[in-house]
């Protein structure tokens, strides 16, 4: 099954030579020159209204000699993605860069630059993001081999009939580590990179006025091992006086290599890895995962499996917004209390994950096609109370205890705001975009499984600042009970099929592209797979809510003070394996 | 957990008198010292993976760290003795482990949590993950699993409690080796491996001249 794509503007005709539509068997959308990225791109935004650039990615199509962007644009007021691509050599690969029209593509556009090596034209500050500056190569290129390389994909021989061996063994080093030829440790120069970073940013913010007044703005940099960043992530901020007038956020410290790893892996391979991207939500990680695969390859998993998805990706997202709730209160210097009240709940809902799937956190749950294991029959009671008494009640609870708080009103009350504008153009998804007044959920949008049959309420809440951003996950929480107890009531008997077709260990995935988005707790969370219809995905890349929603995390801080940096990086609730993936 | 009673101390035997039990000890001071040091490991605040979720939740209500001692997370790591380590450590992120580490007072303890710090876990192949912490600090306790479920970290603690009660004062606070910091070149280098690097590269220069040569011949 390809994607939908939009029929209506015929985007060829209005483009002729430099736009056609891209006709490889199972893709969809178009090509475009790379010439004529910017106007098309421009005429996309404002004649058809395509004002969300969701994802940008590369593909490496090694053996054409191509390097292929692909884009996927929405309309804010729902529907399906438009996908358009452009291709440039592989020798030397140069594309303009959207961030003067979607300044969300920012980061995408780094990324794409620090593992393929696409280079982005007029792009502001093309930096390497995941990586480090100085690192050898682009890793995500086909030809790039790790210093483990073992072979193009899995399952590797050594693993499976032998001999068994350690890599360390076979590395020079013994260690995880590689060389370029030539290459001389005496002479390198270890400081360089942090140093080009501070210029960069007091270069970025200097004014002349204050060169005459002899006044100086100040680097501060908090992280990476801070106790309020959520793991290990770092900011720059430029402080003129105690405000905030420029911040950069530095990150990659925790790249586990999700992407390149999942190329080697098999298809059904990735599902556990799936677990370990935010690894606070796994369920609909694995959802938005087996969606996109599904795509592909055409199933449609039965009603008893779906339904249980739906109501696993809502536990998820309660789980979800209680901890960041929690968290929030946290970076207030509430600290540790609230987030044991969240924490409490949270371990009643992780009793029901483990019953179902054997595992708290890691669930590795869903299958192509529906789900491993039905619910045993008292995890399932424990889950009926748990909907229809507890979590309202203790929701509540928190919401009374909370919201009219004195103390936090005055510290999130207009504080990081982000207007709505500034939330569409940046590609926030997720409570930070509903927060700022744009009711947008994928769940609506463009609904996945089953969400068409539920009777909710897209939560929306109009300020923008921190304090909605609380609100909202309280009023999210509320929407996924309600789903909840129509699901629970809805399901199938017990005994019905949960997959469709024999469980396998090997699938076949024809070739093609496909597109699988869910509305995670964080945020619209996107899988882009190519197949070419081999045993291991060709190219897969996760679009991450938490690390997009970064890029509005500057706009959101500048003028505030900078004590309240860490409440602002609170509210936008990253997790940190997935920002870096 | 027993709660650490008078009696665990009285281990050398002597006879005390009936009327003087509730308030006379006999104990060696090596014993005493232990007994302290052993039920108030303070943990570096400091999470790294997913795992560290899970070093949360033990610190939660329901497993609650402070039945050991432990709850006091310290966010300094001159303030801390267990640095645990909670989750995949990458390259990106190696110097700092190692400079926390040299930053800790003695004495100090490192436990590796879950299959990656441990080895590498499931991302072991990964071109930024380096392959267990043990490649660049000490590690005194290794928890299986991913992640460890919080009983298996309580576990792990409690081992560390066992071997610190094994200790003699005397030695632990002898000073180790400073470790120098791993440094982010075109890969992660040791600056103690600088020699075999300069060798190895240069002789992939050479082999790579040779083939080219060849090349150029035939
Ligand atoms: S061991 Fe597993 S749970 Fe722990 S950090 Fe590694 S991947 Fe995450």
């Amino acid at each position: 099954m390809a994607q939908p794509t939009v029929a209506a503007p015929d985007l060829a005709a209005r483009f002729p030579e430099m736009v056609t539509p891209d006709t490889r068997k199972g893709y969809s959308g178009y090509i475009v020159k790379a010439e004529a990225l910017l106007d098309f791109a421009k005429a996309l935004k404002e004649e058809f209204g395509y004002d969300y650039l969701s994802s940008v990615t590369g593909v490496d199509y090694l053996p054409q000699g191509l390097m292929e962007v692909v884009y996927h644009a929405y309309k804010i007021t729902g529907g399906p993605p438009l996908v358009f691509k452009v291709q440039v050599p592989r020798d030397n690969p140069v594309v303009p860069s959207v961030t003067s029209i979607w300044p969300g593509a920012n980061f995408q556009e780094r990324e794409a630059w620090d593992l393929l090596g696409i280079r982005f034209e007029g792009h502001p500050n093309l930096k390497r993001i995941l990586l480090w500056e100085g690192f050898w190569g682009h890793p995500l290129r086909k030809d790039w081999r790790e210093p483990y390389y073992e072979g193009e994909h899995k399952p590797f021989k050594s693993r499976t009939a032998g001999p068994h061996f350690w890599h360390e063994d076979h590395n020079p080093f013994g260690k995880n580590v590689d060389y370029p030829p030539g290459f001389d440790p005496y002479t390198w120069e270890p400081e360089t990179a942090d140093q080009i970073l501070y210029e960069s940013v007091i270069q970025r913010t200097r004014k002349p006025e204050q060169e005459e007044l002899h006044s100086e703005q100040v680097v501060v940099n908090l992280g990476p091992q801070h106790p309020s960043t959520h793991g290990v992530f770092r900011m720059i901020a430029t402080l003129d006086g105690e405000t905030v007038v420029a911040l950069e956020p530095v990150m990659g410290y925790l790249h586990r290599n999700h992407e390149k790893i999942g190329e080697r892996n098999t298809w059904i391979m990735n599902i556990p890895y799936t677990d370990r991207l935010d690894y606070i939500t796994a369920m609909s990680n694995n959802f938005g995962y087996v969606l996109a695969v599904e795509k592909l390859m055409g199933l449609e998993p039965p009603e008893r499996a779906q339904y249980l998805r739906v109501i696993m990706a809502e536990l998820t997202r309660i789980v979800n917004h209680l901890w960041a709730i929690g968290f929030l209160l946290n970076d207030l210097g509430a600290f540790f209390t609230p987030a044991l009240y969240a924490i409490e709940e949270r371990e009643l809902i992780l009793d029901v994950f483990e019953a179902a799937s054997g595992s708290r956190m890691m669930n590795n749950y869903m299958r192509f096609g529906g789900v491993v294991r039905d619910i045993p029959e008292d995890a399932w009671d424990m889950l009926v109370k748990l909907v229809h008494d507890r979590l309202p009640r203790k929701i509540d609870e928190l919401d009374r205890f909370l919201t009219h708080n004195e103390l936090i009103k005055s510290r999130t009350q207009g504080v990081g705001v982000l207007t709505p504008e500034q939330a569409i153009a940046l590609s926030t998804s997720g409570p930070v975009l509903r927060a700022s007044g744009v009711p947008y959920d994928v769940r609506r949008a463009e609904p996945y499984g089953i969400y068409d049959r539920f009777d909710f309420d897209v939560a929306v809440r109009y300020h923008g600042d921190v304090y909605d951003r609380y609100l909202i996950r309280l009023d999210e929480a509320r929407q996924s009970l309600r789903i909840l107890q129509q699901a629970v009531r809805d399901i199938p008997e017990r005994g019905a099929p949960i997959l469709a077709g024999k469980p396998q260990y090997q699938v076949r995935v024809p070739a093609g592209e496909a597109y699988g988005r869910v509305e995670g707790p964080k945020g619209e969370l996107g899988f882009y797979v190519v197949s070419t219809g081999k045993a291991n995905p060709w190219r897969y890349h996760v679009r991450a809510p938490s690390f997009i929603n970064l890029t509005a995390l500057e706009a959101m801080s500048i003028g505030n003070k900078v004590a309240d940096l860490v409440v602002i990086l609170g509210s936008i609730d990253i997790v940190l394996g997935e920002v870096d993936r | 957990m027993k709660r650490p009673s008078r009696d665990e101390l009285q281990k050398p035997g002597y006879e005390i008198p009936d009327e003087l039990k509730g308030s006379v000890v006999v104990t060696t001071l090596n014993r005493l010292y232990n007994w302290g040091r052993r039920n108030s490991v303070w943990p570096m605040m400091f999470g790294l993976a997913c795992c560290a979720i899970e070093m949360i939740a033990t610190a939660a209500s329901r497993y609650d760290l402070a039945r050991f001692g432990m709850e006091v997370m310290r966010p300094s790591p001159r303030q801390s003795d267990v640095m645990i380590v909670s989750g995949t450590v990458t390259k990106r992120m190696a110097p700092l482990i190692v400079r926390l580490y040299n930053q800790m007072p003695m004495p100090k303890y490192v436990i590796a949590m879950g299959a990656c710090a441990s080895g590498g876990g499931p991302f072991k192949e990964g071109y930024n993950v380096v392959s267990g912490v043990d490649k660049l600090i000490p590690v005194d306790v290794y928890i299986p699993g991913c992640p460890p479920t919080p009983e298996a970290l309580l576990f792990g603690l409690m081992k560390l409690q066992q071997k610190i009660e094994r200790q003699s004062f005397k030695e632990v606070y002898t000073k180790p080796d400073y470790i120098p910091e791993p440094v982010l070149g075109p890969d992660l280098m040791d600056p103690r491996d600088y020699p075999k690097i300069r060798e190895y590269t240069q002789k992939k220069l050479q082999e790579l001249q040779q083939q080219a040569a060849q090349a150029a011949q035939g």
